[in-house]
């Protein structure tokens, strides 16, 4: 069933089927996420992306749109809560962004401007994670993991590798390698895998490309995390032919 | 211009000086900052212990016992504490031997590092017993107000400060906020 909701107090239409998320960006919406992306299955884990519907808080990447319904995005106790989620994902890993090759290109670092995270509620975990520099082209740093699972959909739907999972449990969570020695360098995983482009921060990253582009001259430092947003959304359209 | 001048201290704890050059990097805009400011502790003016500020601006975290004497002696002194650069506000690149054991530290810096002198570890008493973590200062007392960057551009402490000068709530544009 299509119809219209309305979204911060703007009537927007949605097609049948689709989700708060999509409607919204085909609108030109923004709503912020982490684990979303376009044309990827919803996993629903990151909450960042946790509206209003009717008065009940749901995640607009896996919730429908429904006929009428009212929702709100860009509310202050809304981005309160986001900006809280936010500074778990950065204190739970250690993201030093000064030292990290994928600062301003890093969708986490994009989404804390955008909801102008500058301090933390909590205090910082330095938890102890491992690098995986096994592979000759491809490094993995769970330092920076925020387990959004993207690799792990990129791999399995789009490669049809199967080389990430999320393994073990709670605050032990981390993303392992589907190879005996749980080494990336034991799997076929290639550079041009979706898997390896589609991390939205630094813990899958592609070596000798750190400083390709320079620093201020990368994709947030150019636009803000809601433009790039809507601009992929649009892309995609296009490539759907309309 | 204020009747009296802002008092302010600067010290770089964990860090690099990096935030420290980053204000000076205001410029010719030092001419128009030392009307409305005086320096008490900072390692411009060499002076020793803070006395009572108005403005306290903490570059670097907390790495030894040193850091969180001096860190406190800024919290008794300074009406406002500013927490200036990544390393203040999350630990930054200093925050990366945290997962790294302190001893494994010490013995690849003084033993194994080419280039030092018979591989001694220094012991004097007088040097600062080190934490096995470098934590951000938010940690270990309250800070009023956040500077992001590494560093701050001079544009930020520019910004900072006017605003405080005139009374205004400090706020920093979009295009001011940065972490790296």
């Amino acid at each position: 069933m299509s119809g219209h909701f309305i979204i911060d107090g703007r009537t927007i239409p949605f097609r049948a089927g689709q989700t708060i998320m999509e409607a919204a960006a085909d609108a030109g919406v923004y709503i912020p996420h982490l684990c979303h992306r376009p044309g990827y299955t919803p996993h629903g884990s990151c909450k960042l992306c946790t509206v209003d519907v009717d008065g009940r808080p749901a995640s607009a990447c896996t919730a429908k749109a429904q006929e009428g319904s009212i929702v709100e995005n860009d509310t202050p106790a809304l981005n309160d809560d986001r900006r809280a989620l936010t500074e778990m994902l950065f204190v739970e890993g250690n993201h030093i962004c000064p030292a990290c090759e994928k600062t301003g290109d890093c969708q986490l670092q994009a989404v804390a401007y955008h909801l102008k995270l500058v301090s933390y509620r909590f205090d910082h975990f330095y938890p102890a994670r491992g690098v995986d520099a096994s592979h000759p082209d491809i490094l993995l740093d769970r330092n920076r993991c925020i387990l959004c699972d993207l690799c792990v959909r990129a791999s399995r739907d789009v490669d049809g590798k199967n080389v990430f999972e999320i393994g073990h449990r709670g605050i032990r969570s981390r993303v392992i390698v589907n190879a005996a020695s749980g080494r990336l360098a034991d799997t076929d995983i290639d550079v041009s895998d979706a898997a390896v482009r589609v991390c939205p921060v630094g813990a899958i990253l592609i070596k000798r490309r750190a400083f390709a582009v320079p620093i201020g001259k990368r994709t947030y430092d150019l636009k803000s995390v809601a433009e790039v947003a809507i601009e992929e959304v649009r892309a995609q359209r296009e490539d759907e032919g309309g | 211009m204020a009747e009296r001048k802002l008092r302010v201290a600067t010290t770089s704890l964990a860090g690099c000086f990096g935030c420290h050059m980053s204000l000076l990097d205001i410029d010719e805009r030092l001419f128009d900052l030392v009307q409305v400011v005086e320096f008490d502790r900072s390692p411009l003016t060499d002076i020793k212990h803070c006395g009572p500020c108005d403005l306290g601006l903490i570059e670097g975290g907390v790495c030894n016992a040193e850091n969180v004497h001096v860190l406190r002696e800024f919290r008794e002194n300074c009406r406002i504490l500013v927490a200036v650069g990544a390393c203040a506000i999350t630990g930054g690149v200093p925050a990366l031997r945290n997962n790294i054991d302190l001893w494994d530290c010490f013995r690849e810096v003084y033993q194994y590092e080419a280039g030092t002198a018979k591989g001694v570890l220094p012991n004097d008493p007088e040097l600062p017993l080190p934490f096995d973590k470098v934590r951000p200062i938010y940690e270990v007392v309250h800070v009023d107000y956040y500077l992001p960057g590494c560093p701050p551009s001079a544009d930020v402490f520019w910004k900072f400060v006017t605003d405080l000068v005139a009374g205004r709530e400090p706020t920093l544009d979009r295009e001011m906020l940065r972490y790296d």
